[in-house]
C-alpha cells in the first residue's frame, strides 16, 4: 500500500451522495457535526437513474415521514415536479399515495445546490477505497484512491448499486455503475475483511426514447392532479403551483410477447449470466411474460424525464434483452412503432449487504460507528434509500454525540416498518416497500406523518422551533375541532334535509350529531359545511385531519387496540448477553437465525423468518426462568 | 412468576395404575438413562448407559439388595423421544405390587415424581408438540367421556390446526387481492369486488359457526351436563333418575383424582352425558324439597347447566310448584308433568303460561314419554344434531373465544362493505380475524401465551 496522506478530519463520512447519502449527509451536517460527503461524481448528486418519478404507494409515505424528521427529499422533490399525483382515492385514506414526477436534471442541480449550501457539509468527490478501524473495532477514518486518509469518528456506507457492479444486456457486459458511471471496485474487499457479509442482487431499468418518434394520439394520456398537495409539510399547495405535463398509457399485446419469448435464451437472466437476485415486485418485461403467461398485455407508461429533454422513460419495461430485440420489442406497443431509442435499457447487478447485520439504529452491530443506509442495504427505490439515509445521518451524528439513537418502531412509521424488515428479515431480493407490509396503516396515514413523527424531528434537532410551533398549532387546532363537531347535533330542518338528500343520503327525522353525519359513507366534514353554522375557518390539511379522525374513528381505535399489543411484545426485552445455545427447544434453524440477527425484544423475535411462535414461546420460557 | 425445570429428571407410571398384571414407569430427564442404570441389572451384557438408543434390555430392579421385579428396558434418548428428552421405559411384569415397588426405587434413586401431564408439558417446552396438541394431551387426561377423549385424540394428530390453517389461508387469500390492488395503484385490472370479501366473509362465518357449534358440544362431551331434578316430594324424581340408570350406556367414574374431592357420576344417555352431582341429595327420597328448602333448590338449580322440573300432573300446582318454576326461572330447564297415567287436574296451559315452554307429559311408571326428555335435552344442546364423528370438538374456553372473537371480525368486514367504506378498511377487520384464528394455531404470538398454557396443564386443580 502506497503512503497515505493526512487529508482532513471530519466527524461523520458519509460514501455517495445518492438518495440516502445526500439525507445522511445533510442530517449530519445539519446537526452540527463536521461531515464530508464523498462520491465518485459530483455530477450525480441526487441522480435519479431508474424512474423519473417520486413516491407512489407506500413510497410517498416515506417521503413525507422523511420530511416530517427534517429530510430534503419532499422539499426537493416540490421544487421540481413536473406532474403531482394522489394515487388510490378510492380505496381508503391509509393508502392514498401521493406521487410526483420529477424532472431529473433539475431534481439533481436542485439537491447538489442544497448541499453545496449546507454549513458543516463538505462535498468531495472521489472513490472511498477503505475504512479504518482500532482495535476495539471502532471506525477510525477512510482512505481514497488518492490515497489520502480523512480521519473520522463515524462512516455512514450510501453506495446504492455502485459496489463491483456491472450492468448488462444481451451479451454485452460493461463493468460499471448506472448510467455508464464508474462503479467501486474495492470497497467490497474493504467490506469484506471488516467481516461485512455481502450478496448480490439484480435490478433493472428500462430503455429511454425520443419524444419526437412517439405517437401520443394512439396512448391515453394522464393528467396531474388539479388539487396539489405538497410533499413537504411546510409547503403550501400555492407555494408549488406550476404549469404540469402529462404522463401516457399504452399496453404491450401478443406480438410483444412473441418476440420476448423468442429470445428468451439471449436475456442474460435466463441463460445464467445474471448471478444476482432481481426484485418480485417491480419485475423485468420478460419476467412478467415468463411468470404471468396468461396475461395478454401489460400496461406501460410513458413518463417524460424532465421538461428540458426529449428522453422519456418507458415504464414497466425494464430489460436485459439484447439491443435489437429490445429495438422490436419497443416498436410493437401502440404509439411506439416508430420509436428510437436514446438509451438501451439493461440490467444491473451488484453488491450488497446482508442488512441482518445492522442493528436498528443501521450501525453495525459489530462494527461502533460504521452505519449504513440505501440500496446497499438490499432495498430498492429512492424512497427507501432517503429513508435510511436520514435515520443513517441522524444516528451517526447522535452516535458523535454520545447521545441515544432515533428508532421508530413499527407503530410509528413506514421507516420504522422498512427498517425492522431489512434487519430481522431474510432478504433474497431487493426490499421494495408496500403498504401490505406495514400492520398498522391505518395510524401511518402519509397525510398525518407530521403529526406522527414531528415531535421526534424537533428533538432531535433537525426541525426548526417555527416549524415546531406552527405544528403545535396546526396539532391544536385539530383536537378542538375535533371536540367541538362532538358537541354539535344538527335539527332536521328542510335545509339540512335538501342538502342530505342532493348528497344522496337520507334524510334525518330527528336531531343527529354532526360526527355522526361525517361517518356517513355519503358525507365528509367539508360536503356538511352548509349546515354547520359555528364552524371556524380551518386550513385544507386540519380539515382533513378532522374528517379523517371522526370518520375513521372506529377503525382507528380497532388499529390502536392492535399497537397496544405490539407494543407489549416489544417491551419484552431479550437480554443481550443470551446464549441461544442454551435455549431448551428451539429448532436449529431457529437458533442460528436468533443468533445471527440477535434481535432485541420478542416482537423482534417473532418477524424473523425461520422463528417460528412455538420456538418464540421457548424463548419466553427461557426469558421467563 | 412462572416456573419452569427441565433440569431435573421425572418418573411416573404410565399406565392406568391397577389395570391388569402389566406397567410401565417411564422415566425421563438427562439422567433418566443413569436412574434406570442405579437399579437396572441386566441378564447379560453392558448397562444401560452403553447401550444404543431405542434399544430394550431384559433384566432385574434390584433395590437395596432386594429384586423388585423382572424388567424389560427400553432406553431412547433424545431427541427422538416423546419428550425429546432421554427416556427410559421400565416394562414391569409382577402385577401392581411390584410395578409401585419399581416407581418407588425410581424415585428414591434421582428422579423425582412427575406432576400430572408433565410428560407432555415437556414435549411442548421441548418443541415436540404445538400449542393445540399440548391442550389436546390436556385434555385427554382430564376427559370425562370416551367421546370427549376420542375429540381430544383427533386434535392431537393436528386436525384442528389444519381446519383452522385453512380458514386462514382463506382469509389470507382475500388479504392478498385487496393488497395487491392497493399496492399496485397504476394497475387497475388488479381489482377485487365488494361482493366478493362480503360472500367470502359469510363462507368463513359460517365454517366458524360450525366450529363454534362443535366448542359447545365439545365442552358438553368434556365436561357433561350438569343436571339437577327439582320437584316435590314423591312426584317421582328417583324414578326418573332410575329409569335414566336403566338406560344409561356407559358410566365413565372420575380419574382416579388426588385432589378433587366431590365425586361426580356421569350417564351418558343416547350419547348425551348428563353429569348428575350431589346425586346422593337427589336420590334421597326421604329427603323432601321442605327440608331441603327453598335455597338449597335454588343454589343446586344456579349451578346446574340444565334443570329437569318436575310436576304431578294428578294434582293441581301448588305454591310450592310455583317458588320451584320461579327459582328455575333463567336456567335451562325442562318442565315434565309427570303421572300422566293417573287422571290430570294440572292446568296445562297455566304452566306454559308460568314457564314459558311446553311441557312434556310423562308417565315414569309406564316408561313412556321419557325419550321425549331425551330429545328435548339433545335439540337443547347441541342443536338437534349429534357431532359427526369427524367433526373437529374444540373443548378450550380460549379457542372458543378466539372462533368467536374472529367471527365478529368477519361480521366487521361485512358492515364495512355493506357501508361501501373504502377497501383498506376492510383489510383491518379481515387482518384481525385472521389473527384470532392464528391465536388457537399457536400463530399469533401472544404474551400471555405461556401463562395460558401453564394454566390448561394445571391438573387437579
Amino acid at each position: 500500500m502506497a503512503q497515505l496522506y493526512e487529508a482532513e478530519s471530519a466527524d461523520v463520512v458519509v460514501i455517495g451522495a445518492g438518495h440516502a447519502g445526500c439525507e445522511a449527509a445533510l442530517a449530519s451536517a445539519r446537526l452540527g457535526l463536521e461531515t464530508i460527503i464523498f462520491t465518485i461524481n459530483l455530477d450525480s448528486i441526487g441522480m435519479m437513474p431508474c424512474n423519473p418519478n417520486i413516491g407512489g404507494s407506500s413510497k410517498g409515505h416515506l417521503v413525507r415521514e422523511v420530511d416530517a424528521l427534517g429530510g430534503e427529499m419532499g422539499k426537493n422533490i416540490d421544487k421540481t415536479y413536473i406532474q403531482s399525483r394522489m394515487l388510490n382515492m378510492g380505496k381508503g385514506p391509509a393508502v392514498y399515495s401521493l406521487r410526483a414526477q420529477a424532472d431529473k436534471n433539475r431534481y439533481h442541480t436542485e439537491m447538489k445546490k442544497t448541499l453545496e449550501n449546507t454549513d458543516h457539509l463538505h462535498i468531495r468527490q472521489g472513490e472511498v477505497v477503505d475504512i479504518l478501524t482500532d482495535e476495539d473495532n471502532r471506525v477510525t477514518g477512510v482512505v481514497t484512491e488518492s490515497d489520502a486518509l480523512y480521519r473520522c469518528r463515524a462512516v455512514v456506507i450510501c453506495t446504492g448499486t455502485y459496489l463491483k457492479s456491472r450492468c448488462l444486456y444481451g451479451s454485452t457486459v460493461i463493468q460499471s455503475g448506472p448510467n455508464g458511471l464508474r462503479n467501486s471496485t474495492h470497497l467490497s474487499e474493504c467490506l469484506k475483511r471488516l467481516g461485512v457479509k455481502l450478496m448480490r442482487y439484480k435490478t433493472g431499468t428500462p430503455a429511454r426514447i425520443d419524444k419526437r418518434t412517439v405517437d401520443f394520439s394512439k396512448m391515453q394520456e394522464q393528467k396531474g392532479d388539479e388539487k396539489l398537495v405538497p410533499f413537504s409539510f411546510e409547503n403550501r399547495p400555492e407555494d408549488i403551483e406550476r404549469e404540469q405535463v402529462s404522463c401516457y398509457l399504452t399496453y404491450t399485446n401478443k406480438q410483444t410477447h412473441d418476440i420476448i419469448r423468442a429470445n428468451l435464451d439471449r436475456s442474460p437472466l435466463y441463460s445464467g449470466v445474471i448471478e444476482g437476485t432481481g426484485p418480485r415486485y417491480c419485475p423485468s418485461i420478460e419476467d412478467k411474460v415468463v411468470r404471468f403467461a396468461d396475461k395478454e398485455r401489460h400496461q406501460i407508461f410513458i413518463e417524460p424525464e424532465g421538461e428540458d429533454t426529449n428522453e422519456l422513460y418507458v415504464s414497466g419495461m425494464s430489460s436485459s434483452l439484447p439491443e435489437d430485440v429490445q429495438q422490436a420489442m419497443y416498436r410493437t406497443l401502440p404509439g411506439l412503432e416508430n420509436c428510437r431509442i436514446m438509451r438501451t435499457a439493461y440490467a444491473i447487478e451488484y453488491d450488497c449487504i446482508n442488512a441482518n447485520q445492522l442493528k436498528l439504529s443501521l450501525e453495525f452491530k459489530n462494527i461502533a460507528g460504521l452505519f449504513s443506509a440505501g440500496q446497499s442495504n438490499g432495498t430498492s427505490g429512492y424512497e427507501e434509500a432517503a429513508a435510511q439515509g436520514i435515520i443513517g445521518g441522524i444516528n451517526a451524528a447522535m452516535y458523535c454525540l454520545g447521545r441515544q439513537p432515533l428508532i421508530i418502531d413499527r407503530s410509528e412509521g413506514y421507516i420504522g416498518v422498512l427498517i425492522d424488515d431489512i434487519i430481522t428479515k431474510e432478504s433474497r431480493e431487493p426490499y421494495r416497500m408496500m403498504t401490505s407490509r406495514a400492520e398498522y396503516r391505518l395510524l401511518l396515514r402519509q397525510d398525518n406523518a407530521d403529526l406522527r413523527l414531528t415531535e421526534k424531528g424537533h428533538e432531535i434537532g433537525l426541525i426548526s422551533d417555527e416549524r415546531y410551533e406552527s405544528f403545535l398549532r396546526k396539532k391544536a387546532d385539530i383536537r378542538s375541532e375535533i371536540k367541538r363537531v362532538g358537541k354539535v347535533n344538527i335539527a332536521p330542518s328542510e335545509e339540512v334535509n335538501r342538502l342530505l338528500v342532493s348528497l344522496g343520503t337520507a334524510p334525518i327525522e330527528t336531531g343527529a350529531k354532526l360526527c355522526e353525519l361525517i361517518r356517513r359513507p355519503e358525507l365528509s366534514y367539508d360536503l356538511l359545511s352548509p349546515i354547520d353554522t359555528e364552524r371556524p375557518a380551518l386550513s385544507d390539511e386540519v380539515r382533513e385531519q378532522v374528517n379523517i379522525q371522526i370518520k375513521y374513528e372506529g377503525y382507528i381505535k380497532r388499529q390502536l387496540a392492535q399497537v397496544e399489543q405490539f407494543k407489549k411484545l416489544e417491551q419484552r426485552r431479550i437480554p443481550e448477553d443470551i446464549d441461544y445455545g442454551k435455549v431448551s427447544g428451539l429448532r436449529i434453524e431457529a437458533r442460528q437465525k436468533l443468533a445471527a440477527v440477535r434481535p432485541v425484544s420478542i416482537g423482534q423475535a417473532s418477524r424473523i423468518s425461520g422463528v417460528s411462535p412455538a420456538d418464540v414461546n421457548m424463548l419466553l420460557v427461557h426469558i421467563e426462568r | 412468576m412462572l416456573k419452569v425445570n427441565l433440569d431435573d429428571t421425572i418418573a411416573a407410571l404410565s399406565t392406568p395404575a391397577g389395570s391388569g398384571g402389566i406397567g410401565i414407569v417411564r422415566i425421563s430427564g438427562p439422567d433418566a438413562v443413569e436412574v434406570a442404570d442405579r437399579l437396572f441389572v441386566p441378564a447379560k451384557g453392558k448397562p444401560l448407559g452403553e447401550r444404543k438408543s431405542h434399544t430394550v434390555s431384559y433384566g432385574k430392579i434390584v433395590y437395596d439388595g432386594r429384586v423388585c421385579d423382572e424388567v424389560l428396558v427400553s432406553i431412547m434418548r433424545a431427541p427422538n423421544t416423546y419428550t425429546r428428552e432421554d427416556i427410559a421405559e421400565i416394562n414391569c411384569h409382577g402385577g401392581i405390587r411390584s410395578v409401585t415397588a419399581v416407581l418407588e426405587a425410581v424415585l428414591k434413586s434421582g428422579a423425582r415424581l412427575a406432576e400430572p401431564g408433565e410428560f407432555t408439558k415437556r414435549a411442548f417446552l421441548n418443541g415436540r408438540i404445538d400449542l393445540t396438541q399440548a391442550e389436546a394431551v390436556a385434555d385427554i387426561i382430564s376427559a370425562k367421556t370416551d367421546k370427549s377423549r376420542e375429540a381430544a385424540l383427533k386434535r392431537l394428530d393436528g386436525s384442528l390446526c389444519v381446519k383452522i390453517r385453512a380458514l386462514r389461508e382463506k382469509i389470507l387469500l382475500m388479504l392478498a387481492n385487496i393488497e395487491a390492488a392497493i399496492d399496485y395503484p397504476e394497475h387497475d385490472d388488479e381489482t377485487m369486488t365488494y361482493e366478493s370479501v362480503a360472500n367470502g366473509s359469510r363462507e368463513l362465518m359460517s365454517e366458524l359457526d360450525r366450529l363454534i357449534a362443535g366448542a359447545d358440544t365439545g365442552r358438553i362431551y368434556k365436561e357433561g351436563i350438569k343436571t339437577v331434578i327439582l320437584g316435590k316430594p314423591n312426584v317421582g324424581k328417583s324414578s326418573l333418575l332410575n329409569a335414566a340408570v336403566d338406560e344409561e350406556r356407559a358410566i365413565v367414574t372420575d380419574i382416579p383424582g388426588t385432589t378433587r374431592d366431590v365425586l361426580e357420576e356421569l350417564i351418558n344417555i343416547n350419547g348425551i352425558p348428563l353429569r348428575l352431582t350431589d346425586t346422593a341429595g337427589i336420590r334421597d327420597t326421604d329427603n323432601p324439597i321442605e327440608k331441603i328448602g327453598v335455597e338449597k333448590s335454588r343454589s343446586l338449580a344456579d349451578e346446574a347447566d340444565l334443570v329437569l322440573l318436575m310436576l304431578d300432573g294428578s294434582r293441581p300446582l301448588d305454591d310450592e310448584d310455583r317458588k320451584l318454576i320461579n327459582l328455575s326461572e333463567n336456567k335451562n330447564r325442562i318442565v315434565i308433568i309427570n303421572k300422566s297415567d293417573l287422571a290430570q287436574c294440572i292446568d296445562i296451559s297455566e304452566i306454559t303460561a308460568l314457564t314459558g315452554s311446553d311441557p312434556i307429559a310423562v308417565s315414569v311408571k309406564q316408561d313412556s314419554g321419557i325419550e321425549l326428555i331425551y330429545e328435548r335435552i339433545r335439540s337443547m344442546f347441541l342443536g338437534g344434531s349429534i357431532a359427526a364423528d369427524d367433526e373437529v370438538l374444540i373443548s378450550s374456553e380460549r379457542n372458543k373465544n378466539s372462533l368467536y372473537k374472529a367471527k365478529q371480525f368477519l361480521y366487521n368486514v361485512i358492515e364495512t362493505v355493506d357501508n361501501r367504506m373504502p377497501e383498506d378498511l376492510i383489510s383491518i377487520d379481515l387482518t384481525q380475524a385472521y389473527e384470532a384464528l392464528g391465536e388457537i394455531t399457536g400463530e399469533t404470538l401472544d404474551e400471555d401465551i405461556i401463562d395460558k398454557i401453564f394454566s390448561e396443564f394445571c391438573l387437579g386443580k
